[in-house]
């Protein structure tokens, strides 16, 4: 079972906010999701290696050559708030 | 000119490449349909035609894939308004081979869910009964196939999001290898399983839509070159192949479903092949496994959206963190909030090896489960929906069912194959898909298949007005 202080405790580590109501609802959908997640324990995965990538790929290495990329200014140009050709952010402590 | 909207994209191609009609009457005509459509399949409408003009058909493109200077926001608020620098590769490449973008398409939000329920801009209408839903994640590009308000469209799967809302709406859709398409200017959701494949009124168009699509790119080291040229279906017999059945007595499978799948079953026994049943012990712990790897990639994928680089940034009065929990609490929805949670939890310290690395193992059984099936069976053949569609709202309320229609397309993304979806009947009115998947790189041989079982069955489309 998924609590509140778990909940609260993952919403700041994704960046979530959430409200009151959200909290209680999501402390319950997640406990049941995560019961059904848990059936997979029914198998037996002894000595079984994980897979992360389906196919079987081998490094393949290239020229290090530098290449065009995106100018400075196509970059920012979807930004919220731009300025002296860089992001501007809200300072990052208050206070 | 003859009427497209009752022909295949091939026909039209073939109209085009003859000279018969103009590429730019054929435009023309579907930008038409498009801006008609009153079924919420659309994000966006090309409001004319590009200069030079090719000798395909246009393509619609669910909003995920980055179209330079056209909005793409995989039906998430918080891009709205984006306009990517660059475009896909997929979409480049169709372009090359003259397939103008007709418009992007309506889809649940950074595509998760199963029923284009979770769009930021609202839900996509079942054109066989506007009260059902279409389907999901790619629910836009299947309802406007089979409406007739696209010639023919491209999605992406990641757990079914080609596959079944294709079954739902009557149309065909291909989940390609993994690899096999680039997934360069693809919105990313869970990158392990997303791949880019064709919706289509037929088995034809999906393969020469498919034929245009393949091949490795620089800009996505995970792509592989297709070791063949796309064939063209032309089987119209199944004598000598072997279809290994999995899920017809699973709990949970509607049985009018269940009788039309078996019907197919027969007609592929009167063409020849011969239908056995195989077992996948693993697979029915796939949405286990699948709801643990795809929102555990997704909350990593999604952690850009911070409102700094693109898209709206909320106003708060704070610091940095508060714009960042404020931004994403209005930009994101409920569902992508959910397993944005849910993936966080899996990858968060302590619980990483209970979650993720369970989950990856059971993704190894599952890809040995298809390997052993395929040493007996040339093709796994299941229903592709336990349902026919159902009921905007039916689901909303239960995450855990709505996850449950992926039951029969989530194993293959996680062993990586191959799988096509083609409409094979009607329960209650409803179309009825039925899903072909072979080993990896077999795209040519499934379709091969499928076309051969389409032309058998003879399934007419929702009639077009």
């Amino acid at each position: 079972m998924i609590d509140r202080e778990q909940v609260l405790h993952v919403a700041r580590l994704a960046r979530l906010r959430l409200s009151e109501e959200e909290v209680e609802r999501m402390a319950g959908e997640m406990s049941t999701i995560l019961g059904h997640v848990e059936t997979m324990n029914e198998l037996d995965l002894e000595g079984v290696e994980p897979t992360s990538h389906v196919v079987e790929l081998q490094n393949v290495l290239r020229e290090d050559v530098p290449r065009e990329c995106l100018p400075r200014e196509r970059a920012l140009e979807q930004a919220p708030d731009v300025a002296d050709g860089g992001f501007r952010v809200p300072t990052p402590r208050h206070g | 000119m003859t009427d497209p909207l009752h022909m295949t994209a091939a026909q039209q191609a073939e109209l085009i490449r003859g000279g018969d009609v103009s590429a730019s009457e054929v435009f023309d005509f579907w930008r038409g349909r498009a801006e008609a459509d009153d079924l919420g399949s659309y994000l966006w409408v090309a409001d004319e035609a590009p200069a030079e003009l090719g000798e395909l058909p246009p393509v619609a493109v669910k909003d995920l894939f980055c179209v330079e200077g056209v909005p793409s926001g995989a039906a998430s608020r918080i891009l709205k308004g984006y306009r990517p620098p660059y475009t896909a590769t997929s979409v480049r490449k169709l372009r090359e081979a003259g397939a103008a973008v007709l418009g992007k398409t309506n889809q649940d939000e950074f595509a998760m869910g199963s029923s284009n329920e979770n769009s930021g801009y609202g839900p996509v209408q079942n054109p066989w009964d506007r009260t059902r839903v279409p389907g999901g994640s790619s629910g836009g590009s299947a309802a406007a196939v089979a409406a007739g308000t696209a010639p023919w469209a491209i999605g992406t799967d990641t757990g079914g999001s080609i596959r079944q809302p294709a079954a739902l709406c009557g149309v065909v859709g291909l989940k390609p290898t993994y690899g096999a398409v680039s997934r360069y200017g693809m919105i990313a959701f869970a990158s392990s399983l997303d791949q880019c494949g064709p919706l289509t009124r037929d088995v034809t168009d999906a393969a020469l839509l498919f034929r245009h699509l393949v091949g490795r790119d620089p800009c996505d080291s995970t792509s592989l070159e297709f070791p063949e040229e796309v064939p063209l279906p032309s089987a119209e017999r199944l004598d000598g192949l072997r279809f290994g059945v999995w899920g017809l007595s699973e709990e949970g499978l509607d049985p009018g479903v269940a009788d039309v799948v078996r019907e197919t079953l027969g007609t592929i026994e009167q063409l020849g092949g011969a239908v056995e049943e195989v077992d996948l012990p693993s697979a029915r712990h796939g949405i286990a496994a699948y709801y643990v790897i795809a929102p555990a990639e997704a909350s990593a994928n999604l952690a850009r959206y911070d409102g700094v680089r693109y898209g709206p940034r909320a106003a708060v009065d704070g610091d940095l963190t508060a714009m960042y929990e404020q931004t994403r609490h209005d930009g994101f929805g409920e569902e992508v909030r959910r397993r944005i949670m849910i993936g966080t939890y899996a990858l968060s310290s302590g619980y990483y090896e209970a979650y993720y690395g369970t989950a990856q193992r059971v993704r190894t059984r599952i890809a040995e489960d298809f390997r052993a099936a395929f040493e007996r069976v040339d093709f796994v053949v299941t229903p592709t929906s336990p349902t026919v569609a159902f009921k905007l709202g039916e689901r909303t309320a239960d995450p855990l069912a709505m996850y449950l229609s992926d039951y029969f397309t989530v194993p293959m993304p996680l062993a990586g194959i191959p799988a096509v979806s083609i409409p094979c009947g009607l329960s209650e009115g409803l179309p009825v898909g039925f899903q072909i998947a072979g080993p990896a790189f077999s795209e040519g041989r499934i379709l091969d298949a499928a076309y051969a079982l389409e032309g058998a069955i003879g399934f007419e489309g929702v009639p077009r007005t």
